[in-house]
């Protein structure tokens, strides 16, 4: 039996944990304003906030697109759906600044803006125009031109400036954002147990689910699904004799809002700004990036650069193996049968290492890379290469740790010429092909100014495209 | 420059802001709440049952057999139809009767219907589709619309629209380019999918809820499908989740589809199109494949465009033709040119059939001229825009369509948009920043828009609109308009609610349903404010007249001197003691009418085929655009700055809605040109068949800036209340985007040649930035 609070409801179901939160929702509770745009976490049309009661007894809600999210996930939550937010009678404060500017049009899209610009109200984040942006940014309108959202959701970080964050949910009553319901709910949520049920014979292993169920709703939407996500032991980042270790279980957000992560990475919210969109972050899990072995894996691009371990565990044994050796070839690798990928570790970076992350795709968010490559390079006190770690997605059949680029680099010094020289290297070691992200060529240009691109934004000073080019052309 | 002879320039007229007033879109507030209803969430009868649609995985094949055994054999299907089970015709076509509703012996593309399963639910619907085996004798696949002319393969005739002497032209100018330029398609992405619910009524009548921009083709179609008059198929539609054109035509289909298992089985049945489904069997904006020629004279004059323009159809006609039509009567955009000779082929591909999309034809032949331009500025080395504006179309020049234009507002918005925006001191930053920047470059680009409105096929312009007052004094308005977000709903209560000068909530729009505004044309071609506007006009001046005279009789005084005022009588100035319901009251009593219908058809416009010269349209749209982009030169990566707009709005009777309007269609203009990517294999199968492969503007990629000022002007009393259509024109301003990038890659690459070839892709910036 699956166990949570939906809207002002609670709800005990038999239903398979499988099933998205979304079905459930829409044609079982028939709560349709929670709308089907494309099943794929591309839209945010079915948009749902997610409230988690933390050990002090406050509670934290995040947005997620509910069509991609297993129902057993929302064991012990408190699930909230456009209807969980209206207000008796009139239009809520996010609701009401959206009519006011003329931010709907078919309608279609519009509660789950609505409830994106309503979940940003419970956010830590600054109430500023940026992070508004941020919150709705997951959300695709076709007929406003987002210009109308964009007045409307400014509004809204205004009338937020002067929120109570100590005292946030009340604040939120009292300001008309939320019912008064969601006072009560904290004391509720204590009494529901945070542990899902697993089957005991799991057919599927599913983590965030946010690629699973893009890829194969079909096998899971009918079935009770391992869902490792209420499992504590994987999630969790702890820095541990000048290592960093990641639970598997770790959603990219929950990275984002690491102090650790944030001072080992001064440049994190770019980068992690071009990793899907908000609610996926919020959902989507390393271990389940990492397994699901995509060659563009933004994540996996991001720890290959690091020379990561995973620690693949069985029962009671475990083993770790570096992540560059983890892949295989084309979506396989070294996972034995019952072997859970448990967690991911890396040596903790140290000053004179420098890290950067590019991504380029048709649209710069919420879009998969034609190419992707991160950087991790150590530099001595005389400014050569220590060491340097290159990865590279798009551009072979597996996420690209670039063995040989990352060898030549070490114990160069850091000029020109050794980067276009390291430059032609990477140009052997890759093999695109042409697909809908790009042809070949295309890949192989981008390949090349990518790689130019981690050198000009680590060292400004030191490097100008100008340079490389004049080079490239000589 | 010294090229170009200083115009005499208009008198600029005085632009205001728009105003952030009028009432704000009346379905908002249930949008809001998630309370407003789409065809999803309509209360189904018990026991509904669920359909999926079983397509064609082969793009031209004669269709060998297929094994539904195991699909039926699955527990909870309860049958799967096929063209054999259609009682009256199996034809889906709306000009030509070209498109089977199932395949039959022979299918033409990838994801062409070839059955329907019905199941207890979409899940076991959907495993039953897996089950089924079909097996094809491949023939060859075109997908290009140069492979099918090369082929011979067409949809209908060529059409040309000429005016003067190209060839003799050519020859006295002073130049004279060739060049291509090719447009590709473009999903419509409506976030609510194709889908329909049928449920069957009493003595054989089949109601459909329908997603449809054209009811009344709907329940044509099912009628023609299953054998039955059409007073037994009722259609209703409360609104769309978007429809952009991709539910004119293309929302019939799945009516049709439930509405036969629905009389089939007397049970209601629903299908929802999932998204990959709508994606894979449903047309788009036509791809156009174009060489051009265009010849001017010294002072840039341009004197002669030849333009030959291959439509890629796709499998059937759909509205092909008619959107054919209208690239010819937009090949010239906003220019005069005396000599002009434009010829379209509408090419049959092994496409889902393409369909209308707004702007209907008219962004593609815009997009031609406007490379064309460019080709020749760039040659000549001197900007676009000062050919652009030696050419602007004025007062009683003619089209090649043989319409003379009056009223225009083309140099009008231009001079406008280069005052109010400072053209020259915008370019001269561009230039200084671009001398300062190697690595990030900007570039610029004016787009003037010119598009006429009207339907072009004379016939459907025409609208119906009923008025009930209730004797409470409420009242419920029907017209054909269906509302898919452009706020139609709202302008229609505006109206009333003006006339009447009763308080907006006394009004309500009605669903759109066949049975109350019957024969009705489509919401489409950005009439139908004005269509269903008039006919409304109409009907509630007759009511308030029958009202007036009460109180004429009454107070026995002439009726000029009676009017109503906020819901309130007054005679000669004077407020009575007669409310709005006490004058309804006194209707009632005395027996007076108060429901009225009234029936629009614009006036003057004709066109003749034979000659292809006629007065297609009530009136054109105007407007100029300034786009600025910012391109990195080191990923190949754009951003725009800002897009600033003057626009012709008429009079408009609600700015809040009719910016969104113009910004709506900026954006997905700009998502055409840039960045949105259909792409088909050579086996004709959809590649961008998802949204993760298929991208359409997010919040963060579109221009920082968009500013939107209204040129002032007298409106035109062909539109409604004078406020001028706006759904599809400001499209168009998004071709600005793509001349606008390529500028700015010039800045970067002087070797780089102009290149028309949509969308400017990432790819297509980086290779280029690139190219020696």
């Amino acid at each position: 039996m699956i166990e949570f609070i939906l809207n002002n409801k609670t709800i005990r179901t038999e239903t398979k944990s499988g099933m998205t939160l979304l079905d459930f929702v829409r044609y079982q509770q028939r709560l349709t304003g929670t709308k089907i745009g494309c099943r794929e976490g591309d839209c945010a049309a079915c948009t749902a906030l997610v409230g988690t009661l933390n050990s002090n007894g406050s509670i934290d809600y995040q947005s997620i697109t509910s069509c991609i999210s297993p129902l057993g996930n929302a064991q012990g939550k408190h699930i909230v759906t456009i209807e969980g937010v209206n207000l008796t009678n009139e239009l809520n404060v996010a609701q009401e600044a959206m009519k006011r500017n003329y931010a709907t049009q078919c309608g279609f899209c519009t509660p789950g803006f609505a409830l994106s610009l309503t979940g940003f109200a419970f956010s830590e984040k600054e109430k500023n125009y940026d992070n508004v942006l941020a919150a709705i940014s997951g959300n695709i309108c076709r007929c406003t031109g987002y210009k109308s959202i964009e007045r409307a959701a400014k509004e809204v970080a205004e009338q937020l400036s002067d929120i109570e964050s100590d005292n946030k949910i009340s604040w939120l009553v009292k300001n008309r954002f939320i019912p008064e319901y969601f006072l009560d709910i904290p004391h509720r949520l204590e009494k529901i147990s945070h542990n899902v049920k697993n089957s005991r014979k799991p057919l599927l292993v599913v983590s965030g689910g946010t690629d699973l169920y893009v890829q194969r709703p079909e096998s899971l939407i009918e079935e009770d699904v391992f869902l490792v996500a209420s499992e504590q032991k994987f999630k969790g980042i702890h820095i541990k004799q000048n290592r960093c270790f990641i639970g598997a279980n770790t959603t990219v957000t929950e990275f984002w809002n690491n102090l650790h992560i944030q001072k080992m990475f001064p440049k994190l919210d770019r980068h992690l700004t071009l990793v899907s969109s908000e609610p996926i972050r919020n959902m989507a899990s390393f271990g389940g990036n990492l397994v699901n072995a995509s060659p563009i894996g933004d994540m996996t691009i991001f720890f290959l650069a690091l020379n990561s371990t995973v620690t693949l565990k069985k029962d009671n044994s475990k083993r770790q193996i570096l992540l560059k050796d983890f892949y295989q070839g084309y979506k396989t690798y070294d996972l034995q049968e019952g072997e859970v990928l448990s967690e991911i570790s890396f040596e903790v970076l140290l000053p004179d290492t420098s890290f950067n992350f590019e991504k380029v795709c048709k649209r710069t968010y919420l879009d998969i890379a034609s190419v992707n490559t991160a950087i991790s390079v150590e530099l001595s006190n005389t400014g050569s290469i220590v060491s340097a770690h290159v990865a590279m997605g798009g551009v072979s059949p597996i996420p690209k740790y670039l063995q040989k680029t990352s060898e030549y680099l070490a114990g160069k010094s850091l000029d020109v010429l050794t980067i276009a020289l390291a430059a032609e290297i990477l140009q052997e070691e890759i093999s695109p092909i042409s697909d809908v992200r790009g042809t070949k060529e295309y890949k192989r240009l981008l390949a090349r100014q990518l790689f130019m691109a981690h050198f000009t934004e680590l060292f400004p000073n030191k490097f100008k495209l100008q340079d490389f080019l004049t080079h490239a052309a000589s | 420059m010294q090229l170009v002879k200083t115009l005499h320039p208009p008198k600029v007229k005085k632009i205001s802001k728009p105003i952030d007033r009028g009432i704000r879109n009346i379905d908002s507030y249930t949008h809001l709440r998630g309370e407003s209803i789409y065809v999803d969430d309509v209360n189904v009868r018990e026991g509904t049952l669920n359909a999926v649609v079983f397509d064609s995985n082969c793009a031209h094949g004669k269709i060998k057999n297929i094994d539904y055994s195991k699909a039926l054999d699955l527990a909870g299907v309860i049958c799967i139809l096929t063209a054999k089970d259609v009682p009256g015709e199996n034809q889906i076509g709306g000009i030509f009767p070209d498109e089977p509703l199932f395949a039959e012996g022979e299918v033409h593309f990838w994801g062409q219907p070839i059955a329907l399963i019905i199941a207890e639910t979409k899940t076991i619907a959907k495993k039953a589709r897996r089950l089924i085996v079909a097996d094809y004798e491949e023939l060859p696949v075109i997908t290009t619309a140069k492979q099918a002319k090369d082929k011979g393969s067409f949809i209908s005739a060529p059409r040309s629209f000429n005016l003067g002497d190209v060839d003799s032209t050519f020859a006295k100018c002073d130049y004279v380019f060739e060049g291509e330029s090719f447009s590709n398609g473009q999903e419509h992405l409506y976030i609510e999918t194709q889908g329909a619910y049928a449920e069957p009524l009493e003595n054989g009548n089949i109601r459909i809820v329908s997603s449809t921009q054209g009811p009344t083709a709907v329940q044509k179609t099912t009628a023609q499908v299953l054998g039955l008059p059409m007073h037994k198929i009722e259609i209703d539609v409360t609104r769309l989740g978007g429809g952009f054109g991709g539910k004119e035509d293309q929302a019939t289909p799945w009516a049709v589809m439930v509405a036969l298992a629905a009389q089939h089985l007397n049970q209601s049945v629903k299908l929802i199109l999932d998204r990959h489904d709508d994606l894979r069997m449903t047309g788009k904006r036509h791809p156009y494949e174009s060489t051009y020629k265009i010849g001017l004279s010294k002072d840039l004059k341009i004197l002669a465009y030849e333009v030959e323009l291959l439509q890629n159809a796709g499998a059937a006609a759909d509205l092909s033709p008619a959107i054919a039509e209208r690239t010819l009567f937009h090949a010239t955009n906003s220019y005069y040119v005396p000599n002009v000779k434009s010829t379209v082929y509408s090419c049959k591909t092994n496409l889902p059939p393409n369909t209308a999309f707004r702007g209907f034809g008219g962004p593609q032949g815009m997009f031609v001229i406007e490379s064309a331009i460019a080709q020749a500025a760039s040659e000549l080395g001197v900007l676009p825009s000062a050919i652009q504006e030696a050419n602007l179309l004025e007062e009683n020049q003619e089209f090649s369509y043989g319409q003379v234009a009056t009223k225009v507002e083309a140099k009008n918005s231009w001079m406008s948009a280069k005052e109010k925006f400072q053209l020259e001191q915008a370019r001269e930053k561009i230039n200084e920043f671009n001398s300062n920047s190697p690595v990030t470059k900007k570039g610029l680009a004016v787009m003037p828009i010119t598009f006429g409105i009207s339907f072009t096929n004379t016939q459907m312009n025409h609208a119906r609109a009923l008025v009930h007052i209730y004797q409470d004094g409420s009242i419920g308005i029907s017209t054909a308009a269906v509302e898919m977000g452009q706020g139609v709903n709202t302008k229609l209560l505006q109206i009333a609610a003006d006339i009447f000068s009763v308080n907006g909530r006394k009004v309500k729009i009605e669903s759109t349903n066949t049975t109350r505004v019957a024969n009705t044309s489509p919401s489409a071609a950005s009439s139908t404010a004005d269509l269903n506007g008039k006919a409304l006009v109409m009907a509630c001046e007759n009511l308030l007249n029958r009202l007036k005279n009460i109180v004429v009789q009454e107070y026995k005084v002439d009726e000029k001197t009676v009017e109503l005022k906020n819901e309130w009588v007054y005679v000669e100035g004077e407020k009575t003691e007669i409310t709005w319901e006490q004058l309804i009251f006194k209707a009632m009593a005395q027996r007076v009418a108060l429901t009225e219908n009234a029936h629009y058809a614009t006036p003057i416009i004709h066109f003749d085929k034979s000659k292809e010269k006629g007065h297609p349209f009530a009136y054109h749209v105007y407007g100029t655009a300034i786009v600025t982009a910012t391109v990195d030169c080191l990923r190949g990566t754009y951003e725009f700055d800002s897009v600033k707009i003057v626009h012709d709005y008429g009079k408009s009777m609600n700015p809040g809605i009719d910016l969104g309007q113009v910004e709506g269609a900026l954006i997905q203009g700009i998502g055409w040109m840039t960045l949105e990517e259909i792409s088909y294999a050579d086996n004709g199968r959809l590649l961008s068949n998802a949204l993760s492969t298929y991208k359409v503007p997010d919040i963060y990629s579109v221009p920082k800036e968009v500013e939107v000022l209204p040129l002032e002007t007298d409106g035109n009393d062909m539109a409604i209340l004078k406020s001028k259509a706006v759904g599809e024109p400001p499209l168009m301003y998004g071709i600005g985007a793509y001349f606008a990038i390529q500028n700015a890659m010039k800045a970067f690459n002087p070797n780089y040649e102009m290149k028309f070839h949509a969308p400017m892709t990432p790819e297509k910036v980086l290779l280029g930035l690139y190219n020696r």
